[in-house]
């Protein structure tokens, strides 16, 4: 290939480390000391905070609320090689506007930092979600049309009857005794399922897509160039673009190989770090949404009666679903040195925007930590804010009240029946959610 | 009430052609397409608070007579 936006060089055999970790050759992360002492228990989420600490996603709008209570606008930890936390709605979104001082370049924040063979900036790894201007630009505009809203829904015929037979598969129910894992038997199977269909990639990968997002967004804590699994995704889309190329179909990947920047055909780690973003952004993401929503309609009869009661309300609920339970964190590094309200930030310094606390904000929202099904004012920032909002957010909007519509129609009724297990990371969402199964619709 | 977009602020969250696709429609891209030119009729003024307090972005201005 010649002539490409990259111009590294091609080799005989060589397969491109598309968002590989090697240990040796290859640095597409920077090596950093490590000593996984430092990534214990976190004691003061002021001064050391960790959102990698399994104890935090469980807690996390507590933790918020106790920074904010606190007057501590921004947190700080030493670990990660230095990551700032801004936690009121104007700080993230003050963050999140500035590409000047905070370069998306890496977006998921980890021991070490992205090296000399990965994507520089403007471009990144993952285009465009690790792009800034002017790049990110031209990049998105090569993905919107694909995931604006009036090609999002006619896919909702198709998103209904998978929740369905998912729920079908479930098997047979005696209300009152019946426990089922709504994030493992149900919630966990939806977005994998479309996004894997979008792409053209085999159906019968999906535990695979599932190993690959725990990889590349859990283990954040282990040590640079370790983490084989980056590796895996790598070979896994290198592969698929192999076979896209020998047999074009009409799919997301076969346009994606086929689209240009600049008059100029992207080579193959944009439309691979393209692809990435794609099948790893919409996959525990909207997995967790669905999962947070049927945790609290479980705990909140009032309001699964309400949406029984009034369908309507959804188009509310649903927008407080995501306010509520947003279940994304981004990150940004910093470009240029900033003094950020007092706080010394550094160039290469990580810093965490954890949308789903700007959404808690009582500045910006009345009544913050109580879920009103039918909020009227809304602006929650769960897509996030500014050039980088979530380009599947009208797919994951669709997911998640489908999701949410079909399991209380076959489940009117259903309680808690046990311990939740919360996913670790910039993702929140419970990744273990039993539920006890009181009635089931005729 | 007249309604004023700001296009260069709006990033496609879809928020105000979800709750009010009687004054808002939406392109290719997903942006927001302002579709009423001038005074908006009574029974859509409620609609048109409703977009504009829920823009994530701050783009929906409601300039009420």
């Amino acid at each position: 290939m010649t002539d490409t936006v990259d111009s590294r060089p091609e080799r005989p055999g060589y397969v491109p480390p598309i968002f590989g970790d090697s240990p040796e050759g290859t640095h597409v992360w920077q090596r950093v000391p490590y000593d996984p002492a430092h990534y214990g228990p976190v004691s003061d989420f002021t001064s050391d905070f960790d959102h990698g600490d399994p104890a935090y996603n469980p807690v996390a709008p507590t933790v918020w609320k106790e920074l904010r209570d606190g007057g501590c606008p921004v947190a700080h930890s030493d670990r990660y090689g230095g990551m700032w936390v801004p936690i009121t709605h104007d700080t993230v979104h003050e963050v999140a506007y500035d590409t000047e001082h905070f370069t998306s370049r890496a977006v998921v924040v980890a021991v070490g930092r992205p090296g000399d063979l990965a994507l520089p900036a403007p471009i990144g790894g993952a285009p465009p979600i690790t792009s800034d201007p002017p790049f990110h630009g031209m990049a998105r505009r090569l993905l919107l049309p694909a995931f604006a809203p009036k090609q999002i829904e006619p896919w909702e015929p198709e998103v209904r009857k998978l929740c369905r037979e998912l729920l079908d598969r479930i098997g047979d129910i005696t209300p009152g005794e019946s426990v089922i894992d709504a994030a493992v038997q149900y919630a966990q199977h939806i977005p994998v399922n479309v996004i894997g269909r979008m792409l053209g990639f085999p159906a019968a990968d999906e535990d695979l897509f599932r190993k690959f997002v725990h990889d590349a967004l859990e283990r954040i804590a282990e040590e640079p160039g370790t983490r084989d699994g980056m590796d895996d995704l790598g070979e896994y889309i290198y592969d698929q673009i192999q076979d896209h190329r020998a047999n074009p179909r009409d799919d997301l990947t076969s346009y994606l190989l086929n689209v240009e920047i600049e008059g100029q055909p992207v080579n193959d780690d944009i439309a691979g770090g393209m692809i990435i973003l794609l099948l790893i952004a919409g996959i525990d993401t909207t997995w967790s949404a669905i999962g947070s929503s049927l945790w609290h309609l479980a705990q909140h009869p009032e309001d699964h009666q309400r949406l029984l009661d009034d369908p309507e309300v959804m188009t509310f609920a649903l927008e407080e679903f995501l306010r509520a339970y947003a279940p994304v964190t981004m990150a940004r590094l910093v470009a240029k040195d900033i003094d950020f309200h007092g706080c010394p930030m550094k160039q290469d310094d990580w810093v965490l925007l954890p949308f789903p606390a700007a959404n808690r904000d009582p500045l910006k929202f009345e009544d913050p930590d109580t879920f009103v099904v039918d909020r009227q004012e809304n602006r929650h920032a769960a897509f996030g804010l500014g050039i980088h909002r979530c380009i599947g957010s009208n797919l994951a909007r669709l997911e998640l009240k489908v999701a949410i519509e079909e399991f209380i129609a076959r489940f009117p009724r259903f309680e808690l029946a046990g311990d939740v297990r919360w996913s670790v990371g910039q993702i929140r969402g419970p990744r273990e959610l039993p539920v006890r199964i009181l009635a089931v619709a005729d | 009430m007249r309604v004023h977009l700001d296009s260069e602020k709006c990033q496609g969250h879809n928020r105000c052609y979800a709750l009010a696709p009687e004054l808002f429609d939406v392109d290719d891209y997903g942006q927001a397409v302002l579709l009423v030119d001038g005074d908006i009729p009574v029974e859509l003024q409620e609609k048109a608070r409703l977009a504009a307090s829920n823009c994530p972005e701050f783009a929906i201005k409601v300039l009420e007579s």
